[in-house]
């Protein structure tokens, strides 16, 4: 063999292109940037037309946006607004519906037990695990302060 | 005249012969630049099934179908099936062929398992062991993705080195005589293992195999690749494919004017975003038994050394940090 593992590795790594970096990173921030423009539309209509109070607003405006979210998957557009948006579709409240939906449809044919229920965390799973982990972490840290600043 | 050929390669004494072949491809493929050259084209991912995985195993039963129709045999006639398929179990095999009510070898050689077929069958024709023998496998876009990777739905975005899983499958049948390509030689690949963890560069991860399957094919027969019309790889798609003709001119064998892989082939890359080109057993079988042994039969080529590449990975593996070995078996078809 001409190469031995690391110089193997490195050529391949020179060969191998990589992902267009500007491209995806402009695509994230307008598409991202466009879905949280439209959440922040919504939370406005529930404020000043459905006159809900702003807490009151924010949380309907999630659940709106977890609404669409979930049915744009299953209509098939949302992985298709992702291939080009990358994180701008991963990252919004959106993303989490689509990671929940999409291993639902998909395991659905493996019963709605042990297919369905159980696979449609395998994306959202580690999230929340870790996301719920670390805001008691945080959250423990903060009372600390508190108790020790009186 | 002996059998065996230096450390890799057997040669056959007797007229193997690939007396019948068939093809089975989904739309995409059809879309592709090879799309008229298939048997059977489906007319959607599912195929009338419930399940991907069922659709999969109706391709394996269809194109061997297919083929035994042109070859005008029945099932009865086969002493062998050699099958399998990327699906954990080899699935799509098992429950695609469980009516056929032949003696099974079910097999896995990853994407490779197509010549690993080939290659068994013809031994098994030229040691007198079988009259016929059929060699089948299939891939499924549908079953690859949820087995290997994510939901169809999730939105995510590949890398550009990642492959498309080709759906669909191929088999061919193997006769003592007869008319038909016929076998003359195959070499058997060893595992390379260079230590890529790249899931999504398996081209990258299965060039060396293919490289070292084919040097140790010229050394053990000492010949080059002037002794060939075409020489064939399953699905190192564009990277792996550059990486192979590089690395064999490095080693003072010139391959850039005869040699084409069939992941490039399969998909016009401009018009669909399918990546570094096609991957998965289908690749290789669709390819060869759509378009090459046609070929072959019409004297277009004389000579082919068709080479199917492995990537011997799992999701478990991969979890754990493993990396990804490769493999690559090739098989001599001649149109005399």
């Amino acid at each position: 063999m001409q190469y031995n593992q690391q110089e193997y590795q490195k050529y391949l790594e020179k060969k191998s292109p990589n992902s267009p970096l500007l491209k995806n990173v402009l695509f994230a921030f307008v598409i991202g940037g466009a879905i949280c423009t439209i959440g922040q539309a919504v939370t406005d209509f529930y404020q000043t037309i459905a006159g809900l109070e702003e807490s009151t607003a924010r949380t309907a405006a999630s659940i709106t946006m977890i609404f669409f979210g979930a049915l744009l998957t299953g209509m098939d557009v949302y992985c298709k607004i992702g291939k080009y948006a990358g994180a701008g579709t991963l990252v919004p409240i959106t993303g989490f519906a689509n990671s929940i939906v999409s291993p639902a449809m998909e395991f659905k044919k493996e019963g709605l037990v042990l297919g369905l229920a159980s696979k449609m965390f395998v994306i959202a799973g580690p999230v929340l695990v870790y996301g719920i982990t670390a805001s008691v972490g945080v959250g423990i840290i903060y009372y600390i302060i508190r108790f020790i600043g009186g | 005249m002996e059998k065996r050929h230096g450390r890799q390669t057997v040669g056959f004494q007797g007229d193997v012969r690939i007396c019948a072949y068939a093809s089975v491809a989904g739309q995409k493929e059809k879309e592709g630049p090879l799309g008229e050259c298939f048997d059977i084209v489906m007319p959607d991912a599912e195929w009338n099934e419930e399940t991907w995985e069922k659709t999969e195993s109706k391709m394996q039963k269809e194109v061997l179908k297919a083929a035994l129709r042109k070859a005008e045999l029945k099932s009865e006639d086969l002493h062998y099936i050699l099958a399998g398929d990327l699906l954990n179990q080899c699935i799509g095999a098992g429950f695609g062929l469980r009516e056929m009510e032949v003696p099974f070898l079910g097999i896995y050689g990853a994407c490779s398992t197509m010549i690993e077929g080939l290659s068994l069958g013809a031994m098994l024709i030229d040691g007198g062991f079988a009259e016929y023998a059929a060699a089948v496998t299939s891939s499924h876009f549908c079953t690859a993705e949820r087995q290997y990777r994510m939901p169809l739905e999730y939105g995510g975005q590949r890398t550009p080195t990642a492959q498309w899983t080709v759906t669909g499958a191929g088999a061919v049948i193997l006769a003592k005589q007869g008319a038909g390509p016929k076998v003359t030689h195959i070499t058997t690949g060893k595992i390379m293992d260079m230590g890529v963890k790249d899931a999504n560069n398996m081209g990258g991860a299965m060039a060396p195999a293919a490289f070292d399957t084919l040097c140790a094919h010229f050394r053990d027969l000492g010949r080059g690749p002037a002794d060939y019309d075409l020489i064939l790889t399953g699905d190192l798609g564009v990277i792996g494919r550059e990486i192979l003709i590089e690395m064999m001119e490095k080693e003072g064998y010139d391959i850039s004017k005869n040699y084409q892989d069939c992941g490039c082939m399969i998909y016009d890359r401009e018009k669909v975003d399918v990546h570094a080109g096609g991957s998965g057993c289908g690749c290789v079988a669709s390819v060869l038994c759509g378009r090459i042994l046609e070929g072959l039969r019409q004297k277009e080529w004389k000579k082919v050394l068709v080479i199917g590449t492995g990537a011997m990975l799992s999701t478990t593996s991969s979890l754990q940090g493993e990396s990804v070995p490769g493999i690559a078996h090739a098989a001599v078809l001649s149109a005399e």
